[in-house]
């Protein structure tokens, strides 16, 4: 055990750090469940790219840095501590982008991968479909080989920012006879192709947060396939296990907010007098990002030694959903009766900020697979439980 | 930077298991616990034989010199056999304050090496516990008084034992009367000295409290495998799966924060109070959910004497207030991360 950083992890902090302090825009870009936001965020992600600074964990040729796992943890510090701007790409960073890197061609890699970095391309995935939510193995939407061609037909939803983004990345059925997580194959489908009817659905938020997506004799190349044929829930299984995991959420993200917390509390002396159970739920908050840190650390040791993350992945999931719902929570108690004012009210707090992320924390135990299922893989991966 | 353990500590964590879980099964702590001491000789210098006792004993003095990081690992077998205080205290406690005690001071290293050895038994005596461990069988008793450190055998002290619902726990009220002979080391220098034990006590719980909630997770996890209801194991029902997970969570969360503190206390970094707490806290909460839904996934059977599951969660429950109950450690928490200008955020994991 060795906790310092090494010469060139310092310099590396330096570097971003000086870089954000010279960019991160002064006044918070419009949210990115708008158009116009959505925008703003797709030229500051065009930003950080220019200074390899999107997906610094890359190889150079693809548009990164070349990072370890550990300087890729110093750059989320840095990121959230910055207060910069939301990671709007991160369905093509987070969850396509590893995916094309273990299951890819040389030629996808070079084509996806610098225009994911770059955010050239916006993504939206494509899991669910109506009846095939956390039983995502019920899927039916389908897409048969025509030639060098698949044509697929069918419906998929709660595609996240799906109205404004470039892209999909999905599972579909390619053998019509197949069941369940057999025959079934990883496509990507441009947005715009003849055929695709993008739908919103109005979010908790009010916003066009997420979309169904319409097939209808849509036709993508062969090409466009992720590994085999067949063999889709195999390289959706690795993405929806990097999704869990660390990647997507990085604790950084969450010791930013238990900070913003302490400091809401140490500002109302007065709430906290009326309600002293505040002050649990508020050092609570601090120790759960902490833990949620450490923890972060310890597993990337590990990583960096040859372990393999599993069933922990799901252990991380539940941890900080949990813990976002918490911290929103508690900053809404504080906040009393100025806590639903929306962020364009003349009275609201930090323009509606704990709001927006208090609506947001609703949505953490349910996306990326549901905290109940998380807890099926636990027990029976983790600890050997029996199936139903 | 490396968060992580050395092939070496895990070795010998592997070894200290094996071994305990051979020689300490829970048929024959029960049997232990059931006489008046509640203490082994045999199963003592058996544990001594094997170098535990010697753990972070100085080298120079016969022992093998490891630290509070190595000891993060070896409290967690502790908690998992369910090894009374005896061996925590003497072991890991004792030989700490021991060995921060200046050079010269008197029977300094007569001490260490006899604990190298396997043959002394210590009690400590902190403030925070009203009650002392193991003062009944104790050699040697060290005590606080106004800062300073004493140092007195127990024929020369009073006590009078508080049997505890954890037939493990040996616990009396001491009374003393300090001199300048039992005085070891004056407040000046004792205060630190007391600070730092009471942090080593709390890992110790700490990690003993893993220790246990992982031995009650697995408890529960052969228990709802094998009980059948409704013709199928309790354990392929989502109700009863999702409490153990719930379990399986706090433990893989407690462990870092654990191993962290572990490290500020070896290292003497200047937060360490804080790393302290954090760590006792979170893991005692891992304790007392695996003790809760451990009985619950049990049904009757949790709670009665017969079933095995008992003897762990009346450690967990008494250990949670052992070397400072949870205001204690709150109130530390609070105190740093609400203080003016304290150093929190993401960079200051292990930045700064």
């Amino acid at each position: 055990m060795q906790l310092t950083y090494t010469a060139k992890q310092q310099a590396f902090r330096a570097e971003v750090r000086a870089w954000l302090k010279a960019n991160v825009p002064s006044q918070p870009l419009a949210s990115y469940d708008t158009r116009e936001g959505f925008e703003e965020h797709r030229a500051w992600e065009g930003k950080l790219y220019e200074s390899r600074l999107s997906m610094v964990m890359w190889p150079e040729h693809l548009g990164g840095r070349g990072c370890d796992l550990i300087e890729w943890l110093i750059f989320e510090e840095e990121y959230y501590a910055a207060g910069a701007p939301m990671r709007v790409n991160q369905n093509g960073q987070l969850l396509l982008g590893p995916t094309l890197m273990e299951f890819g061609t040389e030629e996808q890699k070079r084509h996806f991968l610098p225009r994911i970095a770059s955010s050239e391309d916006m993504w939206a995935q494509g899991w669910s479909e109506p009846n095939a939510g956390s039983d995502m193995a019920a899927i039916r939407s389908k897409a048969l080989r025509e030639g060098d061609e698949y044509v697929i037909n069918g419906q998929k939803t709660w595609s996240t920012r799906a109205i404004f983004a470039d892209w999909i990345f999905g599972l579909f059925r390619t053998d019509p006879q197949s069941s369940r997580h057999h025959g079934l194959s990883y496509l990507l489908v441009p947005l715009n192709s003849p055929g695709v009817t993008v739908r919103p659905i109005k979010a908790l938020n009010g916003k066009d947060a997420f979309a169904e997506v319409f097939f209808d004799d849509v036709r993508v190349p062969v090409g466009n396939r992720i590994g085999g044929d067949g063999q889709g829930w195999h390289v959706a299984m690795a993405t929806a296990g990097f999704e869990r995991g660390l990647l997507l959420r990085s604790p950084a993200r969450f010791q930013q907010t238990a900070k913003r917390l302490v400091d809401l509390y140490k500002a109302h002396p007065e709430v906290a007098e009326r309600d002293p159970g505040l002050r649990d739920a508020v050092i609570e908050s601090w120790m759960g990002a902490e833990a949620y840190a450490h923890s972060a650390y310890h597993t990337v040791g590990l990583v960096e030694k040859g372990a393999k993350i599993g069933a922990e992945a799901s252990i991380n999931k539940i941890v900080w959903s949990e813990l976002d719902l918490k911290m929103h929570e508690t900053a809404m108690r504080i906040l009393g009766p100025y806590g639903e004012l929306n962020g364009y009210a003349p009275e609201a707090v930090e323009h509606g900020n704990w709001l927006e992320g208090f609506l947001f924390a609703q949505a953490g135990p349910i996306y990326a697979g549901t905290n109940e299922i998380q807890r099926n893989i636990i027990a029976e991966r983790m600890l050997g439980l029996p199936k139903a | 930077m490396d968060f992580t353990f050395t092939e070496d500590q895990l070795a010998f964590r592997e070894a200290i298991s094996r071994f305990l879980m051979t020689e300490a099964p829970p048929e024959m702590l029960r049997e232990i616990w059931d006489t008046d001491d509640g203490r082994s000789p045999e199963l003592r210098s058996k544990m001594a034989a094997q170098g535990l006792t010697a753990l972070s004993v100085p080298e120079a003095l016969g022992g093998l010199g490891m630290d509070d990081v190595a000891w993060a690992l070896m409290t967690q077998e502790l908690g998992y056999y369910a090894i009374a205080d005896s061996m925590a205290d003497t072991a890991y406690v004792a030989t700490g304050l021991l060995s921060a005690l200046p050079e010269a001071t008197p029977r300094r290293d007569e001490m260490l090496s006899k604990i190298a050895e396997g043959d002394a038994r210590f009690a400590v005596g902190h403030p925070v516990n009203p009650l002392v461990a193991d003062v009944h069988l104790a050699d040697v008793i060290l005590l606080e008084h106004n800062g300073e450190i004493h140092s007195v055998r127990r024929e020369s002290i009073g006590f009078e034992r508080n049997p505890s619902i954890d037939s493990s726990r040996r616990l009396s009220r001491i009374t003393f009367s300090p001199s300048d002979e039992t005085r070891i080391v004056d407040a000046a220098q004792g205060q630190a000295i007391w600070n730092q034990t009471l942090n080593r006590g709390a890992l110790a719980v700490a990690g003993q409290s893993i220790g246990l909630a992982q031995r009650m997770l697995d408890l529960s996890i052969d228990y709802v495998v094998q009980r059948k209801q409704f013709g199928k194991p309790i354990g392929s029902f989502q109700a009863v799966k999702h409490h153990l997970a719930q379990v399986a969570e706090k433990i893989e969360f407690a462990k870092p924060v654990l191993y962290r503190a572990a490290h500020a206390l070896a290292q003497g970094e200047a937060n360490v109070d804080l790393h302290v707490s954090h760590a006792k806290l979170a893991c005692c909460e891992a304790a007392w959910l695996a003790a809760r839904h451990g009985i619950q996934v049990h049904g009757a059977m949790g709670y009665t004497w017969e079933v095995d599951l008992q003897m762990f969660m009346k450690r967990a429950w008494a250990l949670d207030s052992s070397w400072g109950d949870r205001a204690f450690h709150k109130s530390r928490v609070a105190t740093a991360v609400l203080a003016d200008g304290a150093p929190i955020g993401p960079q200051f994991t292990f930045g700064e």
